[in-house]
């Protein structure tokens, strides 16, 4: 049986459709990447996993059982949510912040004790943010604001994470610190992780499998080298990409091709 | 660890100090007044000297009402403030400049006309007053998300539009019972009395309401999603907060008429000196809300050669220039 299942799901926003019909099964301990071209549906998709979307259609089970049976503070044990932004208007410290992170596990007053705060000063050593402990949200840059977010997540203790674009804004060394975390989270806690992103050749380094949306549907699901085709993504994204191999790892590697140059050479060639 | 003291180590230093800055408040505001040396009430206070007959009414039948009424009114009032500002995502909000006070104070005057008890249809009809313009603002806050302006520029409008009709109703009614314009407009703690206990009653377990959801409240400022994310029943919590926030707030105005700005006032200070979490906040704005409404009182009572103005006057001439301050400080 597998961790996650998601069964004919249908999802509606303002009584559009956004996802269509999805069912896929992720097993635990896996890095499960969702991508796909904007307005797919990929950010809906994650909330609805995360029990803040309603299912118009279809069922999701988390550990054979519905996610409408988990109360949010079971759901919250279960899966740990990391969206792309929290809120800085009000000046939570960091240390504070990550505290947060206890509420499903804490009683009526949510007060912390002692292990709450050892958790969490273990989560911060892990993303490597202890030393801003006692700063305030509001002055952190982007890629230490999204590491005090998954620094919750970990301090949450769920088994699931659920990562929305978390590389977003970030450049090359945040990305390859916040990739190599969650690596790390997968391998010493044995966490699954389930992400969405934009960024393809990140997906190919880390994912064990891809899920590509389209228009809300399945478009396909399958390992990088199954689903990082240069078809599949040119027709998905509507641009023209060369796919090659990367030479170190193997992997897929997805290059943008400029619409002039992508002419000329079909000109010229025949075929890409 | 750097950076950090747990809750429960902060709560109760910060609890004791201003407990004891509330108690210091009263002593004055019992103590002080246009009538009677302010040394004898203290030898009263303290059962010195001669036993003075007169002295005694005044410090215990009329000062001591009034110093409750304020210290609740003054508590309600800025922990109202605390949980809009939270709930609307909104550091400027606050009872008056959403025009919530306005809308009890015009559901109040309308159950006075309709010949309403003070409790509990006076109460009521205040509660609903207050539960229409909070609505109202919920609405605007909703189509623009995140547009702070449009909130306080609705809750400005609001607030003239309430203080038309109040001044419409009271100039058109020959209710003899009605109280003077001043009174609904700028607030006023004269009234204060032995009616006012139903009032303590209904507020006490409102703040305790309040203080129970602390933690959700903290994890809601982080947004909404996020907050559901780790376990907060959003839509329940909000419910509830907004309930109780507005019925704290329509009971107080029913005997206070409208004060301004100490909803703004305080938990902006505290925020300064205690940082943002809810947990010590609650107890501080209520604490810290009570005394400051005590000494703002013995202010509106002393300062006037003669008789005495609204305590309104005294809580706008200080909150008014904050409001102007921190829009200042939030434009650059």
């Amino acid at each position: 049986m597998s961790l996650i299942e998601i069964r004919g799901v249908s999802l509606q926003y303002d009584s559009l459709p956004v996802i269509k019909n999805v069912s896929v099964e992720v097993e635990q301990g896996e890095f499960f990447v969702i991508i796909g071209p904007n307005g797919a549906g990929k950010t809906t998709l994650l909330k609805a996993l995360a029990g803040l979307h309603p299912l118009f259609a279809g069922e999701i089970q988390i550990r054979q059982r519905l996610i409408g049976d988990y109360s949010r503070k079971e759901l919250a044990r279960t899966l740990a949510l990391v969206p792309q932004q929290i809120n800085a208007d009000f000046p939570f410290t960091v240390v504070e912040t990550v505290l947060m992170g206890r509420y499903p596990h804490l009683g009526l007053l949510a007060v912390e004790g002692k292990k709450d705060l050892q958790l969490a000063e273990q989560a911060m050593e892990f993303t490597e943010i202890a030393h801003l402990a006692g700063r305030r949200l509001g002055q952190l840059s982007g890629g230490e604001r999204q590491r005090v977010i998954i620094a919750r997540a970990v301090c949450q203790q769920s088994k699931i994470l659920l990562l929305d674009e978390p590389t977003a804004s970030l450049d090359p060394a945040h990305q390859l610190r916040i990739m190599d975390l969650m690596e790390r989270l997968r391998h010493r806690e044995e966490i699954t992780i389930i992400m969405v992103s934009h960024d393809l050749n990140l997906a190919s380094t880390y994912a064990d499998r891809l899920l590509l949306l389209k228009d809300g549907a399945v478009e396909k699901i399958g390992t990088p080298r199954q689903v990082l085709t240069r078809e599949l993504l040119s027709q998905s994204y509507g641009c023209t990409l060369l796919v090659d191999e990367n030479p170190l790892l193997g992997t897929p590697r997805v290059s943008l091709v400029s619409e002039k140059v992508a002419s000329t050479i079909s000109n010229e060639q025949g075929h890409l | 660890m750097i950076g950090y003291i747990p809750v429960y180590k902060k709560l109760i230093p910060v609890t004791l100090v201003l407990s004891l800055l509330l108690f210091v408040s009263m002593l004055l505001g019992l103590t002080i007044g246009s009538s009677g040396g302010t040394g004898a009430a203290w030898k009263l206070l303290l059962g010195l000297g001669e036993p003075d007959a007169t002295l005694e009414v005044i410090v215990w039948q009329l000062r001591w009402p009034r110093v409750l009424l304020a210290a609740t009114v003054g508590a309600s009032l800025s922990l109202g403030g605390l949980v809009f500002q939270a709930l609307l995502r909104n550091p400027l909000a606050e009872p008056y400049i959403l025009g919530v006070s306005g809308g009890s104070a015009v559901g109040a005057i309308l159950g006075i006309l309709a010949g309403f008890s003070l409790f509990p249809g006076l109460t009521l009809s205040s509660f609903v007053g207050s539960l229409v313009v909070l609505l109202l603002v919920l609405l605007l806050n909703k189509s623009k998300e995140g547009n702070s302006d449009s909130l306080l520029l609705g809750g400005v409008m609001v607030n003239a539009f309430c203080g038309a009709i109040i001044m419409f109703l009271i100039s058109v009614s020959k209710t003899a019972q009605m109280q003077k314009i001043i009174f609904w407009l700028m607030g006023d703690l004269s009234s204060a009395g032995a009616d006012s206990l139903p009032l303590l009653l209904g507020v006490l377990p409102c703040f305790l309401l309040i203080f129970l959801l602390a933690q959700p409240l903290n994890l809601l400022l982080t947004g909404r999603e996020s907050a559901s994310a780790m376990g907060v029943n959003v839509a329940a919590i909000m419910l509830v907060l907004l309930l109780t926030a507005s019925l704290m707030v329509s009971l107080t105005v029913c005997h206070s008429g409208l004060i301004g700005f100490v909803g703004l006032t305080i938990p902006h200070i505290l925020r300064l000196l205690l940082g943002s979490d809810h947990r010590i906040l609650i107890p501080a704005c209520i604490l810290t809300g009570a005394s400051y409404l005590i000494l703002c009182d013995l202010l509106s009572r002393s300062l006037p050669s003669q008789g005495e103005m609204s305590v309104g006057i005294v809580t706008a001439l200080i909150g008014a220039p904050l409001f102007i301050g921190l829009l200042w400080r939030g434009r650059r």
